[in-house]
């Protein structure tokens, strides 16, 4: 197998995708309503949303921020997100001192049923690589200033472990409810390449 | 604060923070075929990954990088992969089907075979 080779080569990966949807179909290995529901599914109902209210709740509820730190997919499965790579969620916790953020190096491991699918910086090789190598850099780059007393952990995502921050919850939002909290929430905050901010 | 978004009922958007979840409707389509054919039990999801993996890496450590970082493209090619591997298909008939796609006549050059919405 070259690396030239496949999709890409002379036709639109348009007509690519289509002959091997046509193909599969007609072999009974694919259904292109049951496609049309996970398209559906990823395109308006599985999002950052989710991993807001899981946030949100954590930082009202310390019996489940607790069980969140303990075992992220057993407490994201209590709100009733679960599903394709919602398997082995760790939740790591940002404070004033200690940052994480998250990437995955080999490929765009993520954590669907929380986030959804990654935003297309993350699939990227420039950050995929430079956020290892200089992350203080990187997040700046972003917009996130952190004061070299903070000590930053980059989290590599793969297959076993996929990685979900939780955020610090911003000071001066302390009288407000759950249902308040979550739209603070951003999926940037989650991954690790942004703070909530107060509204 | 923006206007309040309806994040319960059936129209709440997904929040991507502005981005598209797919820029072009054949991304999602490989994203779905991908998707469905594991949930079906084709293939385990680690061995998909795996040739996501090695697409990837044949891309990053291409000397000369003739094609931009596509990922999608990269994810139809280890789609590709796994399905040779497995005997599913063959590359010469994906490609002799794509090329059988491409002589359609103009004005037929759309898929109509599906009422999903093209909203891009």
């Amino acid at each position: 197998m070259t690396t030239t080779s496949g999709p890409g080569e002379r036709l639109p990966a348009a007509l690519r995708t289509e002959a091997l949807e046509q193909l599969l179909t007609e072999r009974g290995l694919i259904d292109p309503k049951a496609m049309d529901e996970i398209i559906t599914t990823y395109e308006t109902n599985v999002g950052p949303l989710n991993g807001a209210r899981v946030v949100a709740r954590a930082w009202t509820d310390p019996q489940y921020r607790r069980r969140l730190l303990e075992d992220g997919t057993a407490a994201v499965k209590e709100l009733g997100f679960s599903g394709p790579q919602g398997e082995h969620i760790v939740v790591v916790e940002n404070t004033a001192t200690t940052h994480n953020v998250v990437v995955c190096t080999l490929c765009s491991c993520y954590p669907w049923p929380v986030l959804g699918l990654p935003p297309s910086w993350y699939k990227d090789p420039a950050y995929r690589a430079r956020i290892v190598r200089e992350p203080r850099a990187v997040l700046s780059e972003m917009g996130l200033e952190l004061s070299d007393d903070v000590r930053i952990t980059v989290r590599d995502s793969t297959s076993e472990v996929r990685w979900l921050v939780l955020p610090e919850r911003p000071a001066g939002t302390g009288r407000l409810s759950e249902e308040e909290l979550v739209p603070l929430v951003t999926r940037d905050a989650m991954v690790g390449v942004a703070k909530v901010k107060a509204p | 604060m923006s206007a309040p978004l309806d994040i319960e009922g059936p129209t709440a958007p997904p929040r991507s923070n502005g981005e598209l979840v797919f820029a072009e409707p054949w991304q999602s389509r490989a994203f779905g075929m991908a998707v469905g054919l594991h949930e079906a039990g084709a293939f385990t999801w680690p061995r998909f990954q795996a040739a996501l993996i090695a697409r990837i890496a044949a891309w990053e450590s291409a000397s000369a990088r003739e094609e931009p970082y596509h990922y999608y493209l990269l994810w139809l090619g280890a789609l590709e992969d796994v399905l040779i591997d497995l005997r599913v298909v063959s590359t010469d008939e994906v490609t002799a089907r794509t090329e059988a796609l491409a002589q359609r006549p103009a004005g037929h050059d759309h898929r109509h075979d599906h009422d999903h919405p093209h909203s891009h």
